[in-house]
């Protein structure tokens, strides 16, 4: 916590957040009373990362994952919990850029981390292009999955972009294209079962810029 | 309203914003993740505590004891609800199964118990120190073994599916003794489970003796009726509300353990309390769809026409239980004079069977449109054609009694032409891609449309916004957008002045979510509420309410005219009404309509298959918005590829459970596993389905591509399995030799 800015931004996330969570303004005071409601033998553990360009502190129960600490402490619900197994892919955000399965992964690892959930790439009104190319090709039904697709989608181009291989990619060491099948292949790990894929497809192809 | 006579010309006809593929209203919600679902209303009830469910560990018998003082003192732990201290229970008119288990115990991972505290974390680790003592009994886990001794018993999906123990018209056995070509095959289907996205989920919060619940479930009211009765209170003490429902397929259709579990524990924690049922433990838990055991005889002559069809289905549930309606389908679906089917049903210890998305048809479409696939095979005939020769424009077994739309052939030729069917090579096995045998398969799709009453409110304001208030659903169907389409028709404005409030139980009850009736019922609730605002506004414009014409946001009747808003100026209009159904239902049978064609690659070294293309061509009604009903459709289509390759909650007969009860065991079909899907809709209109002449789409996408992907599989190979899912190992050993 560096900065006046930061602290207000804090203050704002506690206001909007009610009274009920761990989510701590600043200091050591303020960690020091959460501990009360806290297991003896499990003290509280402090974090601070980022959170779509947001600095958020933390004092958290060790056992809290990063998908619970984003929906019950931050109450950025957008990110889901589908399975808490990592077996679906509802609870994908981005973190440094990457696309991680939050609930496979504890809060207090992300110290100093830079997060980006689905609340960060656009608003209702100010829609992210992948979340307008959704909207428009009907990439969703009950709308779920549809922030961990999103946020998924989105890292994928990034991955093609950079070269990542993917298990169709025809050669290690070629760089891989924006084709139908990496794109597939690469979304995999995100369930739909509404079962919009194909529309999801056509979506991932219009932001790429390519056709499904 | 009384629907009770086909719908005549009315301002829906004019289609200027139903009938269009506007994207849907609730999409930037959505898609930015501001959607607000059921374990997600934190603003209010504020200081909500977490419970965390213990699903029994016994299928069957009695806890002897439960050891709760570890978890009582476990670090924030607040109380502890179980069977013992709930207080006396009743049981929902839906519900099979008790929700809550103890002393008795119907099923594994029946609810036992529910640990409230301050975290989810310290509920978890609590809920893991209860200690419980059973006394397992032996109970009943093999469909098989039961089915031998099982009698005949008739019943109903209460969703369009239904069918007597025996049904019988002519004289089936001796027809089929003597018809020249015959067939007899028996196939099965296994357990699968809804596995939609979002758990089931619920926050209760309890303010004296009245009870708030946000809780994700299609049937508001339904769901609303069976918590009061489960409580022993008064309906009206509670407020039910869904407003956003992330996916059920008939999972959500009733009132569950989370709903429940989470009154009695804010009821026992003084303070409102969420629960959300752990994964692992909702195929257990929850309801699924039961396995079936099919036999299927048809008798034709040799030029194809059906003389005999017989179709017998076996399932299981729990005791009170009902049977998968397998048959319901083969009653209307092709002529032939003589005809028979029946119905078995066994009692088993396995979890609830219940409704999932087109419950009797799917699974019963799967057996039947092999057998056919089969049966043209057996008779040289085109299977397509061998579907043509057989339609039937009356319900076969009261030929007085007409489908009031049939374009079951229309779909077919269609079908034909866009999937390029000439291409494909009747003899099996013949055609190859490098590695990958290659097969086209197709199959009938046919659901009943049912009429269900639906009621809504719609309130004009000062602003010229027309609002919705209903308790319908929208489980990812398009409701919001359908139901907002078809208030700016009536009321002759854009869809960007309406606003849709759904999913709470202080509005007017609707039809609800469930069988593919939502969306014609819902729409018409709405359409006879807008009736009642339309005269409510010509009658404060001083216009007669008959002549009339809402367009363009404005109000004409003969040289007057005024903007809708100005009807409004002193003072809110608000309209209620419902729409209900006379016997247009019973007089003509309303059932929708469709093919189903797909191309799957089968590896011929590993046996593994790869769908490559899909088509669907439906006659459903009216499309009321042709772009969300599409995506039913594709969705339903994917849902049928992993009932054809993969869908299967395997049954462990000694303990009398689901083995692969989460994400990773029970497969579903995933992005590699779904090509590009194409969807045709017919043009059609029914009038007497309802003022908006629209049925049913959602569940017809399902019903018949399980069968489509197993024919195109066996075209691929040449070798039949009729035991779903299709999983490799059951054609690998008999695959063509490699070129």
């Amino acid at each position: 916590m560096s900065s006046l800015s930061d602290l207000e931004l804090s203050r704002r996330g506690l206001l909007a957040a009610g009274a009920a969570s761990a989510v701590v303004a600043v200091g050591p005071e303020a960690a020091a009373q959460e501990s009360d409601t806290m297991t003896p033998g499990l003290p509280p553990m402090p974090v601070s990362f980022e959170v779509n360009g947001k600095v958020r502190q933390l004092s958290l129960d060790t056992r809290t994952t990063l998908l619970d600490a984003l929906r019950e402490h931050l109450h950025l619900t957008g990110t889901k919990k589908g399975c808490d197994h990592g077996q679906c892919g509802a609870c994908t955000v981005l973190v440094d850029g990457v696309r991680i399965n939050s609930c496979l992964s504890l809060a207090v690892m992300h110290e100093g981390d830079r997060i980006t959930t689905i609340e960060g790439l656009g608003t209702p009104d100010r829609l992210h292009p992948m979340q307008a190319a959704f909207v428009k090709h009907d990439g969703y039904q009950c709308g779920y999955c549809t922030p961990g697709q999103i946020c998924s989608a989105v890292a994928v181009l990034d991955e093609i972009k950079r070269g990542v291989p993917s298990h169709v990619s025809a050669r290690l060491t070629d760089r891989p294209r924006v084709t139908n099948a990496e794109m597939r292949e690469r979304m995999s790990g995100n369930i739909c079962r509404c079962g919009a894929y194909s529309n999801i497809a056509e979506a991932m192809a219009e932001v790429a810029g390519g056709k499904a | 309203m009384r629907f009770d006579t086909p719908a005549g010309t009315n301002p829906i006809d004019r289609l200027k914003v139903v009938g269009k593929p506007l994207d849907r209203i609730d999409g930037p919600l959505k898609t930015t993740g501001t959607a607000p679902y059921a374990y997600e209303h934190h603003p209010e009830p504020a200081n909500a505590a977490y419970g965390y469910v213990v699903g029994s560990a016994v299928a069957k018998g009695r806890i002897r004891s439960m050891d709760l003082s570890q978890a009582k003192a476990a670090p924030g732990v607040i109380a502890i609800v179980t069977a013992e201290n709930a207080g006396k229970l009743g049981k929902g008119s839906f519900n099979t199964v008790k929700l809550l288990g103890g002393p008795e115990v119907d099923h594994y991972h029946q609810a036992i118990a529910v640990v409230v505290a301050e975290t989810f974390e310290q509920a978890r680790a609590a809920a893991n120190l209860v200690r419980v003592d059973y006394a397992r009994a032996k109970g009943r886990f093999d469909l098989d073994e039961e089915l031998k001794t099982a009698p005949l018993t008739g019943g109903s999906s209460d969703e369009g599916s239904s069918a007597p123990g025996v049904d019988r018209v002519g004289k089936f056995e001796a027809a089929f003794a003597s018809a020249p070509v015959k067939f007899d095959a028996t196939y099965t289907t296994p357990d699968q489970s809804h596995a939609m996205m979002e758990p089931h989920a619920s926050i209760a919060a309890w303010d004296g003796g009245s009870l708030s619940v946000w809780t994700s479930n299609q049937m508001i009211d339904w769901g609303r009726g069976d918590l009061a009765k489960t409580l022993n209170i008064r309906k009206d003490k509670i407020r039910f509300m869904s407003p956003y429902v992330g996916g059920g397929f008939g999972g959500k259709l009733f009132l569950r353990s989370d709903a429940l579990m989470a009154a009695l524990a804010a009821r026992a924690a003084h303070r409102p309390v969420k629960v959300a049922l752990q994964r692992p433990l909702i195929a257990n838990n929850t309801t699924h769809r039961p396995a079936t055991r099919q036999r299927i005889r048809i008798g034709a002559t040799a030029d194809g026409t059906i003389t005999a069809i017989a179709h017998e289905s076996g399932s299981g549930d729990q005791p009170e239980g009902g049977p998968e309606t397998a048959v319901n389908q083969t009653k209307l679906l092709y002529a032939g004079a003589n005809r028979m089917t029946s119905m078995r049903l066994a009692v088993l210890d396995l979890p609830e069977g219940n409704a999932m998305r087109a419950p009797g048809e799917a699974p019963g479409m799967m057996a039947l449109e092999i057998a056919m696939d089969e049966m043209a095979e057996k008779l040289g005939m085109d299977p397509i054609a061998f579907r043509v020769r057989n339609d039937t424009q009356v319900d076969p077994e009261k030929p007085e009694r007409r489908f009031s739309e049939r374009n079951l052939i229309g779909c077919l030729e269609q079908g034909r032409q866009r999937f390029g069917w000439s291409k494909r090579n009747p003899r099996p096995a013949q055609v190859r891609d490098g590695r990958w045998l290659v097969g086209m398969g197709m199959a009938a799709a046919f659901r009943n449309h049912i009429n269900m009453p639906s009621g809504a409110r719609v309130r004009l304001g000062r602003d010229g916004i027309v609002t919705v208030e209903t308790d319908m659903t929208d489980i990812g169907t398009g409701s919001y957008t359908i139901i907002a389409q078809t208030a700016a028709e009536m009321m002759g404005l854009p869809i960007e002045r309406v606003v849709v409030k759904l999913g709470d139980s202080s509005f007017p009850v609707s039809a609800g979510s469930g069988g593919q009736f939502g969306a014609p019922n819902s729409t018409g609730g709405v359409y006879a509420a807008c009736v009642k605002l339309r005269e409510a506004v010509a009658q404060r414009l001083g216009y007669d309410p008959a002549n009339a014409v809402f367009e363009d946001g404005r109000v004409r009747a003969g040289n007057r005219s005024a903007a809708l808003a100005e009807a409004a100026k002193d003072g809110e209009l608000s309209a209620e009404d419902r729409i209900e159904f006379g016997d247009l239902g019973k007089k003509y049978q309303q059932s929708t309509f469709g093919a189903h064609f797909a191309e799957v690659g089968v590896d011929s070294y590993t046996g593994v298959v790869r769908v490559r293309r899909m088509l669907a061509v439906c006659a459903a009604g009216r499309i009321l918005n042709p772009k969300s009903a599409r995506s039913q459709v594709i969705g339903a289509m994917t849902m049928g590829v992993g009932g054809a390759l993969m869908e299967e909650l395997a049954v462990d007969k000694r303990f009398g459970f689901f083995v692969n009860h989460d994400l990773a065991g029970y497969e579903v079909p995933v992005h590699a596993d779904i090509p590009h899907q194409e969807v045709i809709f017919l043009d059609e209109t029914d009038a007497t389905a309802s003022p908006m002449k629209a049925k049913g789409i959602g569940e017809l996408g399902l019903c018949g591509v399980g069968a489509a992907v197993a024919n195109a599989v066996y075209n691929a190979t040449g070798v039949r399995v009729r035991d779903y899912p299709l999983t490799l190992e059951k054609h690998l050993d008999r695959l063509p030799p490699i070129a």
